[in-house]
């Protein structure tokens, strides 16, 4: 059997290079459009100052891409070296986007981005434009290939197990592709890397600003990132309302989790502001609680109960009694394939196999499952509640800080008032680390709410490792931090170095600061 | 949709022009990065050299993305059980590229010579280092890899990652080294002048002879010493795919056999020896773009050669050859297979248009004056 010391550095491994990954993720979508919208309005004004905007703002992001690209390549190797269970497990389903955004997206994006660079001196204005737009399209194309995957980690539609082959197959591509959880989680998830992007450009605008230099060029970055970015706070608020709507149960659970409500309340359930949880008594100590609005954004009703964690324990232990009997009804299967009798009960209990093979974290046959067993095993469907609790709300509440930041940004360049407004502009600069914190707490929400499963109530991580050794794994965690360190502080010395630099780094001697060979 | 055994047949030809389109694609990149330290004296011929590829490489790498995720969803058990068996190579690889993105873009953004020094040594082990580990895997696949399934599927691999690095499996290596080497060398004539054109002549040539004796022994050896593979119960390419319902013998030869039952598969390696002598022709004969075009030939040849010889099987597994993973039983199923196809056969297509036409772009002499004058914005 799998020893749980494999399963947990397998799993931190693949948590810190897919968070590591997220540093350089929603920049890069937020900084596209941003891009697109500098450069057209290049093309349409023809004023120079905004393809120097273009060129500077291309600059940072370049930097930031690199490390993107460097660090997304070891995600889509490592479902292969770390997880082959899972892969062979659910490959059928999970390799196919993740195989058209290769073909789709990333293909575009990674093209157009060397003619985005290099294209300047070869390409018509409007030529260039289109390269700009065709990266932008394609890195959000990647975003919802991507989340189409992971939506169906989330919601597994759209596929069934088969015996014969020991796996989920694909029988509806349309229902994978559109999925409620995987299209939530991408409108999401792009809103939160436009934010990013925006908070960027207004951060840094806002310190060339502060520090009185580079004016005309500040102010105009300023504003643009200002009403972008006010336009994504917004949708960042109303999408991501949307992925708290639960259809799925995986949905549930995590609600119920990151909502810390232990009991099913009467419909519509009141939304815990803050609270004392009280993880080993199943209780909150205290809380503060507003009526009626949890219920309405989980159902989107007044009248439909949202089930609490007692509850949800309850039904999994059900459903893992009936699991049992599917892995039982599979191992005779898999002896004889012609036994009617296994067939029926396998088809009886089939839709539970994901919640029996969770059992086996603890026992290697199904004849040594005791009651207790079970109970131990519906306590693992819940996930600690504390830190999704907390996290859930810090990323809340940045969000709403995000729209009122980029609303009194956007009301006073509309007005042409921020330039005196210093409270204004040194909140946005202190705001720079914000959305990234906002955006990792919104992924560890995501994916470590879904635990114990990989794939919810089919395939349970600690099942879906593959067979390496601890020390292997030690060896890579140790290899993946070396790198990762060296990469990172790279990458920040040469953002910094340009960021303080400003425009003047491009060398046209039209700005502050240029260097003297220019 | 096609019927189930043709779409296995369609993705193993599928694959096949996946990893050739890599090794064409970003093959020629990373033999640019391999030869970087040599062909570039100083670092203006430096900057020359990494500009040849500098809009192209990210596109390029695609391919090797790509390439994975086509595994992934069309062979999920061979992606499953190649990565985790083959997990210090591949993470080797891995950790090899990662010094391509950032050595690309980050290192003429400061002037520090030592810095730049640093990252040039980086795209040398970018580009040298994945073509080595691919060739040396090859090797490893033609004489069977110590894997077995257990009842649930559960690859397990029992060798050593030392083991890997076995003779045959170093000659593989070696010829696919200079394979590439060899075509980045011709993409570097073409695209530059001078002593860096004449130093990448240079390499062409020798590494086209290492390419051809190389792989001429590796083809002895094989004949002489390498066991193949082949299925000894019946098996029916249309059945549902799992591993562990036929049985496997060692048979010395068999990796030969193929080309005596389907003589055009002799194909494969004619076209390897005649891409890579002919590019070596041309080359010499300064004819860069033709020659570009031959040494593409000559490694989808070369690739195909192994491959062919060891259709069905992909995987063979030395300790349990009923493990052994082939095209018949490693695959996705009927619906995900032509899904994939589909998606394809749409995409692959105006993938291969603008490639294309951001090259032509760009095309003509990556220059000195070239790089002073774009010393902000050029990498």
């Amino acid at each position: 059997m799998v020893s749980d010391a494999l399963v947990d550095l397998s799993r931190l491994q693949f948590a810190a290079t897919a968070m590591y990954h997220f540093l350089f993720v929603p920049l890069t979508l937020g900084m596209t459009w941003i891009l697109v919208i500098m450069e057209s309005v290049y093309v349409m004004t023809g004023k120079t100052v905004y393809r120097d905007m273009t060129q500077f703002w291309g600059k940072l992001f370049g930097i930031n891409f690199a490390l993107g690209v460097t660090t997304g390549i070891t995600l889509e190797f490592q479902f292969g070296t770390n997880w082959a269970y899972y892969s062979h497990y659910v490959g059928d389903v999970f390799g196919a986007p993740l195989a058209i955004e290769g073909l789709m997206a990333f293909f575009l994006e990674s093209t157009f981005i060397g003619l985005f660079f290099f294209g300047w001196d070869r390409l018509s204005r409007v030529q260039h434009l289109v390269v700009t737009v065709l990266m932008a399209i394609g890195t959000n194309l990647s975003a919802l290939w991507i989340l189409v995957a992971n939506g169906w980690m989330q919601n597994p539609v759209g596929a069934e197990f088969s015996f014969v082959t020991m796996r989920m197959e694909m029988t509806d591509f349309w229902a994978v592709l559109f999925n409620h959880d995987a299209q939530a989680k991408f409108v999401h998830t792009v809103s939160a890397g436009y934010v990013t992007g925006a908070v960027f450009v207004l951060a840094l605008s806002s310190w060339y600003l502060l520090r009185g230099r580079d004016i005309a060029f500040a102010k105009r970055s300023f504003r643009i990132a200002a009403a972008f970015g006010f336009a994504s706070a917004c949708s960042v608020i109303v999408l991501g309302d949307e992925s708290g709507y639960s259809v799925s149960e995986a949905q549930k659970t995590k609600l119920a989790a990151m909502e810390a409500s232990w009991e099913t309340e009467a419909a519509p359930a009141g939304l815990n502001l803050v609270a004392g949880i009280n993880e080993k008594e199943m209780r909150n100590d205290w809380e503060v609680k507003i009526p009626w609005v949890l219920g309405i954004i989980g159902t989107r009703s007044v009248d439909r109960q949202l089930p609490g964690i007692k509850e949800l324990r309850v039904h999994n232990a059900g459903r893992i009694a009936s699991g049992v009997e599917a892995v039982r009804a599979l191992e005779t299967l898999r002896r004889d394939p012609a036994d009617a009798a296994a067939r029926e009960r396998f088809e009886a209990h089939k839709a539970d196999l994901g919640f029996g093979l969770l059992l086996k974290k603890y026992v290697a046959s199904m004849d040594e499952v005791t009651p207790a067993l079970i109970e131990r095993a519906a306590a693992d469907t819940i996930p600690a509640v504390a830190p999704m609790f907390w996290s859930f709300r810090i990323m809340v509440a940045l969000g709403f800080m995000f729209f009122a930041l980029f609303g009194l940004a956007f009301w006073h360049s509309l007005r042409n008032t921020f330039q005196d407004r210093r409270w204004l502009l040194r909140w946005a600069f202190w705001s720079l680390p914000t959305p990234w914190i906002a955006s990792e707490l919104g992924w560890f929400v995501a994916e470590y709410g879904r635990q114990p499963w990989t794939i919810y109530g089919v395939l349970p991580t600690h099942l879906s490792v593959s067979t390496l050794t601890v020390e292997s794994l030690y060896g890579s965690i140790a290899g993946f931090v070396g790198f990762y360190t060296i990469l990172l502080v790279a990458e920040l010395y040469l953002m910094v170095k340009f960021a303080r630099q400003g425009p003047g780094s491009l060398g046209t001697g039209r700005y502050a600061g240029e260097p003297s060979h220019a | 949709m096609l019927d189930y055994e043709t779409l296995k047949i369609v993705w193993w030809l599928l694959v096949g022009v996946l990893l050739i389109g890599f090794a064409v694609m970003d093959g020629h990149d990373m033999g640019v990065g391999t030869l970087l330290p040599f062909v570039g004296r100083d670092d203006t011929e430096r900057r020359v050299v990494i500009n040849t590829v500098g809009p192209h490489w990210d596109g390029n790498q695609v391919w090797f993305i790509t390439g994975g995720g086509a595994i992934f969803a069309a062979w999920p058990l061979v992606y499953a059980t190649a990565f985790s068996g083959f997990y210090w190579a591949m993470l080797a690889v891995l950790w090899a590229l990662f010094f391509r993105p950032v050595g690309f873009d980050y290192r003429s953004k400061i002037a520090d010579p030592r810095w730049r020094s640093t990252w040039d040594w980086g795209l040398f082990v970018g580009g040298a280092v994945p073509p080595l580990i691919f060739g040396v895997a090859f090797g490893n696949l033609l004489q069977g890899v110590p894997f077995h399934f257990d009842a649930n599927l559960v690859p397990y691999y029992t060798g050593s990652f030392w083991a890997l690095l076995n003779p045959f499996a170093l000659l593989c290596g070696v010829v696919s080294s200079a394979m590439i080497t060899f075509h980045g060398g011709i993409y570097l004539m073409h695209r530059t002048e001078g002593d860096i054109q004449a130093r990448a002549r240079l390499a062409v040539l020798g590494a086209g002879t290492v390419v051809l004796v190389g792989f001429t022994a590796a083809g002895v050896w094989l004949w002489a010493d390498v066991p193949g593979y082949a299925i000894g119960s019946a098996i029916d390419p249309a059945g549902p795919a799992n591993p562990l319902a036929k049985t496997v013998v060692r048979a010395p030869g068999a990796w030969l056999a193929n080309y005596g039952r389907h003589t055009w598969m002799l194909l494969a390696p004619v076209l390897g020896y005649a891409g890579v002598l002919l590019g070596m022709l041309l080359a010499w004969r300064g004819r860069t773009l033709t020659a570009f075009v031959a040494s593409s030939f000559g490694i989808a040849g070369i690739i195909a050669t192994p491959g062919v010889s060891m259709f069905p099987f992909v995987m063979p597994s030395s300790t349990h050859p009923g493990s052994s993973l082939t095209a018949w039983d490693s695959v996705s199923s009927h619906l995900t297979l032509g899904i994939m196809f589909w998606a394809t056969l749409i995409f692959m297509p105006l993938v291969v248009v603008y490639t294309s036409w951001a090259y032509r772009v760009m095309a003509g002499k990556v220059t000195a004056a070239y790089v002073r004058e774009h010393s902000h914005s050029a990498y």
